[in-house]
């Protein structure tokens, strides 16, 4: 009945399907939202999202102010200005980019801009790298973004249509950030169903009520704090993005209802009755931890696979909810967070959050797919069974397991 | 003693939202030193007053005969409950019509 009802909107809604990329479905879903500037600086593997919005401009499919500023510094810079002004915005970057940005992501959160930037994850230098993995999202974890990873083409080109809902929300007004896995999403076409656009700006209505900087009625954004009001007003924005994740679980719903999705903020995976549940994020490696949940399944082990989709604010009780009758649990990371206990970043977030709920569970940090080393189904079918043999044994190993690296 | 807001009573993100209301932090308490302009040696150029970063040279329509007899309708004046006494008037002064003065035990 749901199913029949979900496809017969979808049948309205659809205007075609495509062979997109990632980026392209980005860019796809800018131009559906009818934003007025785009300001961004080209890097690989982003590039195609703005050279795609750049060949919508210029034929006049998307009316919009477009800047090729000379950085990843003031592509952010401007539409810092821009959203101030009152403008949609979107940019788009990746690894030294989003480095190079670093100080203004801070800027745009505490000033609560409803910016929307896309980010396909890129290895940071040293060595140079271009291929894929999440170090550089997961440095700017700690910015005040909201941040979701997307997992295929369609659900970056679905979030960010609802990234601009999330961020322009009255009870948010947070830059909300949609990155997902460089190359091998970036640059990997998959077929996209894209909207009639008059749905989506029907979904997208602007937040005209929001304060932004006006001749006609002057206010004053981004002035000094000193120490006696800077506590309370970074406070302001901490809370705000805790708040945001109940914001962010009724605006999936209105878009299930209104575009006939399933979007949750968690992905859960043959996990009801899992005993071993891997957790990650991302389009490759939670397709392959999901194939290899199913070769699990076929040979008796009772697998699982959680997708973290809302990173930034975490999904706490959810998350705990979905692994709590869990047995053994693994976090699969594709990124590092140096010398501390785990290297594995959001193995730890998981840790925290379990703690938080006074759950204790043997938890295994992985590392896998840095600068996009292969991550193959059955290494993840090779957990499944470590995991098996750690809870007959109740040995599992206390330091993060670096697979794929040769030793 | 101002009262003290807590996160939820300020404005979203720190914004101001009333304007020009810098005037209301009197700043002239940070000043060692304070201008004092010589209105007889004062041309009226208004190089003070295009020169203060404050601005706190206040331009009066405020008629003035100096000593020998020079008719001007305009005086500079200061505004010390903003000038942070910076010195950049009695620096730019063509005439040295400005002099500062130490705030405390000068005369």
């Amino acid at each position: 009945m749901a199913v029949a009802k979900a496809l017969s909107v979808r049948e309205e809604l659809v205007k075609e399907r495509l062979g997109l990329t990632s980026n392209y479905a980005a860019a796809y879903a800018v131009k559906a939202v009818d934003v007025d500037v785009i300001a961004a600086y080209p890097i690989t593997p982003q590039t195609t999202i703005i050279e795609k919005l750049a060949e919508f401009v210029a034929n006049g499919e998307v009316d919009a102010e477009y800047i090729p500023v000379e950085s990843e510094h003031s592509a952010l810079s401007a539409v810092v200005g821009a959203s101030a002004a009152g403008a949609r915005v979107f940019t788009a970057t990746a690894a030294q980019g989003l480095e190079f940005m670093h100080e203004v992501l801070h800027i745009a959160s505490g000033l609560r801009l409803p910016i929307v930037m896309a980010v396909p994850g890129r290895a940071l230098s040293a060595p140079i790298s271009i291929h894929g993995d999440y170090q550089d999202i997961m440095n700017a974890r700690d910015s005040g973004w909201i941040m979701l990873i997307a997992s295929s083409a369609q659900e970056v080109y679905d979030s960010i249509i609802m990234a601009y809902r999330i961020a322009e929300d009255s009870r948010v007004l947070l830059p909300v950030m949609v990155s997902y896995d460089g190359f091998l999403m970036s640059h990997t076409t998959e077929p996209v169903e894209i909207y009639h656009e008059e749905y989506v700006r029907k979904f997208t209505p602007r937040n005209l009520s929001r304060y932004r900087l006006d001749p006609r009625s002057p206010i004053t954004i981004g002035v000094i704090a000193s120490p006696e009001w800077y506590y309370e007003i970074k406070y302001q924005a901490i809370h705000a993005l805790k708040e945001s994740k109940s914001v962010i679980k009724e605006i999936h719903g209105e878009f299930n209802k209104f575009f006939g999705t399933n979007y949750d903020i968690i992905e859960k995976y043959m996990v009801d009755d899992a005993d071993y549940v891997l957790i990650t994020y991302g389009g490759a490696s939670s397709g392959n931890a999901k194939e290899a949940a199913k070769r699990a399944r076929e040979r008796g082990l009772r697998a699982g696979v959680v997708r973290i989709r809302l990173f930034r604010p975490f999904p706490t009780e959810e998350l705990v909810n979905a692994i709590k009758d869990a047995k053994v649990i693994a976090v699969i990371d594709r990124a590092l967070t140096p010398g501390n206990t785990y290297e594995g970043p959001v193995f730890s977030d998981v840790i925290t959050a379990l703690y938080s709920s006074g759950v204790e569970k043997p938890v295994v940090s992985v590392v896998h797919g840095i600068s996009q080393r292969t991550m193959l189904a059955d290494d993840f079918y090779n957990l499944y069974k470590m995991l098996d043999e750690y809870a007959k044994t109740g040995e599992y190993p206390r330091r993060t397991v670096f697979m794929g690296l040769r030793t | 003693m101002m009262k003290q807001l807590t996160w939820k009573d300020l404005p979203l993100g720190g914004y101001v939202l009333e304007p020009g209301n810098a005037r209301k932090n009197l700043t002239g308490t940070w000043r060692t030193e304070r201008p004092v302009i010589d209105q007889d040696a004062c041309i009226r150029c208004r190089i003070c007053w295009m020169y203060c970063p404050e601005p706190a040279i206040l331009e009066l329509k405020k008629p003035y005969t100096t000593k020998s007899g020079k008719k001007y309708d305009l005086t500079y004046e200061i505004d010390y409950d903003h000038c942070k006494g910076c010195g950049i008037c009695a620096h730019e002064c063509p005439v040295k019509a400005i002099k500062m003065v130490p705030e405390v035990g000068g005369g």
